[in-house]
């Protein structure tokens, strides 16, 4: 059974790599896009990786989705038509190195073959210690935040630099000369949106927050939380407007937490050096080892998560409060109007 | 050797592959974003199958099992992702200065333009 899901998923996800492809109205490509992120977030659960299939659900399918979407509010809802240069250079190229790949899988073991050298290097150390060292039952969580404490450190640190680079293309310059702040258009006649928003919402961010502390116990951390807590507000800002969602949380507030987060991992490998371990050798921070794990694990995943959030949500808002501007001459390429935060996620709606 | 052996391996293939021509063969800078995407979600597709285990199950300890696919791969794609969308935000944030710039997002119109005296 698990076999005929695992066929059929992976080839809807090939149609829908093949429409993103071909599709010329952009839009529809963005939400073309959202599927097969959301697809692909299934078929992590079939193959027994729900930590991932909860991080690809929120991210590809909502967060992503809705950042192509304000992208193409600005800039042009139409892919022009490919010049009639040769197609057969990027064909053969990929053709070639196609050929050359699935040659190459031939040595590979078999798909779920238990005696592959991936599952008997240093994995069943995992799996069969990590109780005995951290005491708790999620691996992905131990490996995550204890074994591989500085990969994870460093991740943060990358999703920490790119929430500065988007804030230095988009958020401290001045918007270019012709494009004017309109008013906000919130969804105010959309009563069912409204409605199924206002239950939905506070769900989402009590699940959040439940992913966040339950995650030693099951699928769930810092990572997923904090996608899933900034697709809540995130869905706030589209249905109410921008302005609503900034009262929620404090714009100046909002731009020092991916710092506090990156501050508060950081501060934990600095705090186990002071009591005298290594850095992030989270057994220095008391006496029985495994309850001195599990604190470095919930402050660490703790950091991971306010970041993640805030970074997620600065983003969003940045480009939200970039495409406010209306072009004061209403100008041609961008004909369907650069949206307000509401008409950037409403493709469909704009008037 | 089974067709279906190997058949998430050449699916993950293919879809790089839809991706990589996305990229290569459109002018439209989102519809590159896009490619890009396809292809980061095939190499995801690929670690998550390597883990994979015939009789394993979800990687959470529990009573009753012995085996578990390997958590792993599971690590390093759940960072990968939010990476992943971090860096697509800075290219589309790249994207929306461009047609700033620019005025369009096609990426033989913005050449044309650069070539003008």
């Amino acid at each position: 059974m698990d076999t005929v899901i695992d066929v059929l998923l992976l080839a809807f996800l090939a149609i829908c790599a093949v429409s993103i492809l071909r599709l010329r109205d952009l839009f529809a490509m963005a939400m073309m896009f959202g599927l097969f992120s959301l697809i692909s977030a299934g078929l992590f659960t079939t193959m027994d990786a729900p930590d991932v299939a909860f991080t690809e659900a929120a991210v590809g399918a909502g967060i992503s989705t809705i950042l192509i979407l304000a992208t193409l509010a600005q800039t042009a809802r139409r892919e022009q038509p490919v010049p009639s240069r040769s197609k057969w250079l990027p064909l053969a190229i990929v053709w070639v190195t196609g050929a050359v790949l699935i040659y190459g899988t031939m040595d590979l073991p078999a798909f779920g073959d238990g005696a592959a050298p991936a599952h008997n290097h240093v994995a069943p150390y995992y799996l069969q210690e990590s109780y005995k060292d951290i005491g708790i039952p999620n691996v992905v969580a131990s490996i995550l935040a204890s074994y591989r404490g500085y990969d994870t450190l460093g991740e943060v640190v990358v999703v920490f630099s790119a929430v500065i680079g988007v804030l230095a293309l988009l958020g401290l310059r001045a918007r270019p000369p012709g494009i004017v702040t309109g008013p906000p258009r919130p969804l105010d006649h959309r009563v069912v949106l409204k409605v199924i928003a206002k239950l939905v919402v506070p769900v989402i961010l009590l699940f959040a927050l439940y992913v966040q502390f339950h995650g030693e116990y099951s699928p769930g951390g810092g990572f997923q939380a904090g996608v899933i807590f900034a697709a809540a507000i995130i869905l706030y800002a589209l249905v109410f407007g921008l302005d609503e969602a900034r009262h929620v949380i404090a714009p100046r507030l909002l731009q020092r937490l991916p710092a506090i987060g990156v501050l508060i991992f950081g501060g934990v490998g600095l705090l186990t050096m002071l009591l005298g371990g290594n850095y992030l050798a989270y057994n220095a921070l008391g006496e029985n080892p495994q309850k001195a794990q599990q604190t470095g694990i919930i402050l660490v995943e703790i950091g991971v998560g306010v970041t993640v959030a805030s970074v997620m949500l600065l983003i969003y808002f940045t480009f939200a409060e970039r495409g406010r501007g209306k072009k004061a001459d209403d100008g041609d390429s961008a004909g369907t109007g650069a949206g307000s935060s509401g008409g950037s996620g409403g493709s469909g709606s704009s008037p | 050797m089974s067709f279906i052996a190997h058949y998430n391996y050449h699916v993950a293939i293919i879809l790089a592959m839809i991706g990589l021509y996305t990229m290569i063969s459109r002018t439209n800078l989102v519809k590159k974003v896009a490619g890009l995407n396809i292809f980061q979600v095939s190499v995801f597709i690929l670690f998550i199958s390597l883990g994979v285990m015939d009789d394993g199950t979800v990687p959470i300890l529990e009573e009753g099992y012995t085996s578990y696919s390997n958590p792993l791969p599971h690590v390093l794609i759940l960072t990968a992702i939010v990476v992943g969308v971090a860096t697509t935000a800075l290219a589309l944030a790249l994207i929306i200065r461009i047609n700033e710039a620019y005025g369009t997002v096609e990426e033989d119109q913005v050449q044309a333009k650069d070539e003008e005296p």
